[in-house]
């Protein structure tokens, strides 16, 4: 620092450490009001029905969890399943991602084949294309097949590397391992697939854990796709359950649906707690949607 | 390819190297290229699922232009949303991420809060909870009264007021926009804004010359991004309308009405003629920022 801008900084001590306390006045501020909607569902799970629009305090007067008693066998079958389904699709989800998107992903990066830039192209080209487009013959194509109300079509395409969106991450990150170890594994006489199995997976610890983890947060989160191809209430998911919830409970129990409106985010603000730092350098390094 | 064997070999490799494609391969034809055909030939059909697809040529575009009242309607609600929103949205990211980038201790906190929102937001539960929030005995009219005494309009159900709770239930997730800026904002060199301050530069000229001009890559890719989600939004109005886009149409976005048409009344040609409509639009506006970028978007290379 030259011995100018030292003794600015001298002179403007006092405004700049003001600033620095209304800054952080400023940040708290608006992170209370960024929280207090999230805070207030989880506090009124834990209230009883008539307390919830009484006051508008956070902290209940009395803790009760009758409101998660009534809420968890409040639907028909009970959320159980419908954890268990949710939990059972994303795990599935996650799985395909990961198998399907990483050849994809070793394939455009570490082999050479006819055509190749050809399809990698087409694959850029799938990233930016909208859903809308293929979402109606998708789903004439899975009545066919007599997969509506299972949830094949649900995980099936995960398989597929339909999520162009983790073989582009992939890609970034196979792009940043060092060539020589493949050259080095060619010249001992490995194949395309021990060198997949043998070098690339075990070095993409990191880009694989961020692929799992939003692969399995967007799934959980999915409401679209369940919605128009669950239609039994055994079969649905957490969100599809809570919906129907909401709209069998009506006005009535408001607690028990700030109940199971908490436990069905609750796994996702575990994996956000864990993964906190894979998720935000995710987003930083490839801009993700959310 | 390095090592020529003969051809033989190499046409094994090749068979070698494409098989890790295949599961993409099958993919792409199945559920992307297969269906991409299917819903253009679809839109220019009379198509109920019951009994094979009857063509019709233009009738149904025609219909959407000439003779769909609704359309307009999600089109006009669709527009409000994501003209609102997402500028909204992306001023509140930047402002945040410019108040974090000063070097303040909590940073990883405060950054870790304002991300959770958008982590969150596009679940049942929030919307839910939005619904609730916004609801005539609701808990922003609780603090109005005990703050000012003031009995509010239940905001959900009044057609007026309904689609701006899903405006700022949008901005209200401004977090991962709000990351994306500050990786922006890390790459700004430091000494450019010691020249500037030896200069004599003040803070708001700082913002405005050195500032906004480098984010501006960023401030693109995020609008980009952004206006795209936002015509795709879905899950929120749903939840919070109850299913039909209500009350009186004043929250039927357009993903809202193409789900009525294509999987409540199975009018399946013309919901993919309103799914081509949507798709084109929102081409259309990719294209145009992408065209309009040269004229605003710096890049130093």
């Amino acid at each position: 620092m030259t011995d100018a801008t030292l003794s600015r900084d001298r002179r403007s001590g006092w405004a700049h450490s003001s600033r620095r306390v209304l800054s952080y006045c400023l940040l708290t501020a608006a992170s209370l009001v960024m929280l207090y909607p999230l805070l207030w569902m989880v506090s009124s799970s834990f209230k009883p029905n008539d307390e919830i629009f009484t006051s508008v305090s956070l902290l209940p007067d009395k803790i009760t969890l009758d409101a998660y008693v009534r809420g968890w066998n409040g639907l028909s079958g009970g959320f159980g399943r419908l954890f268990f389904n949710s939990l059972l699709i994303s795990v599935l989800a996650v799985i395909g991602n990961l198998i399907s998107c990483s050849l994809a992903a070793y394939a455009f990066t570490r082999l050479r084949f006819f055509g190749r830039d050809f399809w990698f192209a087409l694959m850029l080209g799938t990233l930016i294309m909208p859903q809308h487009a293929v979402l109606i013959p998708q789903y004439v194509l899975f009545l066919k097949l007599g997969w509506v109300n299972t949830i094949l079509p649900l995980v099936v395409p995960k398989f597929l590397a339909i999520d162009a969106f983790f073989i582009f991450l992939m890609v970034q990150f196979f792009r940043g391992l060092p060539r020589e170890l493949d050259e080095a594994a060619i010249m001992d006489g490995c194949g395309p697939w021990r060198i997949y199995f043998k070098i690339i997976l075990p070095l993409s610890g990191p880009v694989m854990a961020t692929a799992a983890v939003f692969s399995f947060i967007w799934t959980w989160d999915d409401f679209f796709a369940p919605l128009i191809y669950l239609n039994d209430i055994q079969n649905y998911t957490v969100q599809l359950g809570l919906r129907s919830f909401v709209d069998s409970t009506a006005q009535s129990d408001w607690s028990a649906l700030f109940a199971m409106s908490t436990l069905t985010v609750f796994p996702i603000f575990i994996l956000f707690i864990a993964f906190q730092r894979l998720l935000i350098e995710g987003i930083a390094t490839t801009g993700m949607k959310r | 390819m390095r090592a020529r064997g003969p051809a033989g070999a190499g046409f094994r490799r090749q068979v070698a190297n494409y098989s890790f494609l295949i599961p993409w391969l099958i993919g792409f034809f199945a559920l992307t290229v297969g269906p991409i055909a299917t819903s253009i030939y679809l839109s220019f059909t009379d198509y109920g699922l019951m009994s094979p697809p009857q063509w019709i040529g233009m009738e149904n575009y025609v219909r959407i232009a000439s003779d769909d009242p609704r359309f307009w309607t999600a089109m006009n609600v669709t527009f409000t949303f994501v003209l609102l929103s997402v500028p909204l949205k992306l001023a509140f990211a930047l402002a945040v991420a410019v108040a974090l980038n000063k070097g303040l201790r909590g940073l990883a906190v405060f950054r870790a809060i304002f991300y959770l929102p958008s982590l969150l937001g596009g679940t049942v539960a929030i919307a839910f909870m939005w619904r609730q929030i916004f609801s005539r005995d609701g808990l922003l009219n609780r603090g109005l009264e005990y703050l000012f005494g003031y009995d509010g309009p239940g905001w959900v159900s009044s057609p007026s007021t309904a689609l701006y709770t899903l405006v700022l239930l949008a901005i209200w997730q401004f977090g991962s926009s709000m990351i994306i800026f500050l990786a922006g904002l890390r790459q700004i060199p430091q000494d450019m804004y010691e020249a500037a301050s030896i200069d004599g530069a003040g803070r708001a000229r700082q913002f405005f010359k050195i500032t906004l001009p480098l984010l501006t890559p960023v401030i693109f890719f995020n609008a980009v991004i952004q206006t795209i989600d936002a015509f795709k939004a879905f899950t929120s109005a749903f939840v919070i309308s109850g299913g039909d886009g209500g009350p009186i149409d004043s929250t039927l976005f357009y993903t809202l009405y193409l789900f009525q048409e294509a999987f409540v009344n199975l009018h399946i040609g013309y919901a993919s003629a309103l799914a081509w409509v949507l798709v084109v639009i929102i081409a259309f506006f990719t294209a145009l920022s992408f065209l309009s970028a040269r004229y605003w978007v710096h890049y130093d290379d």
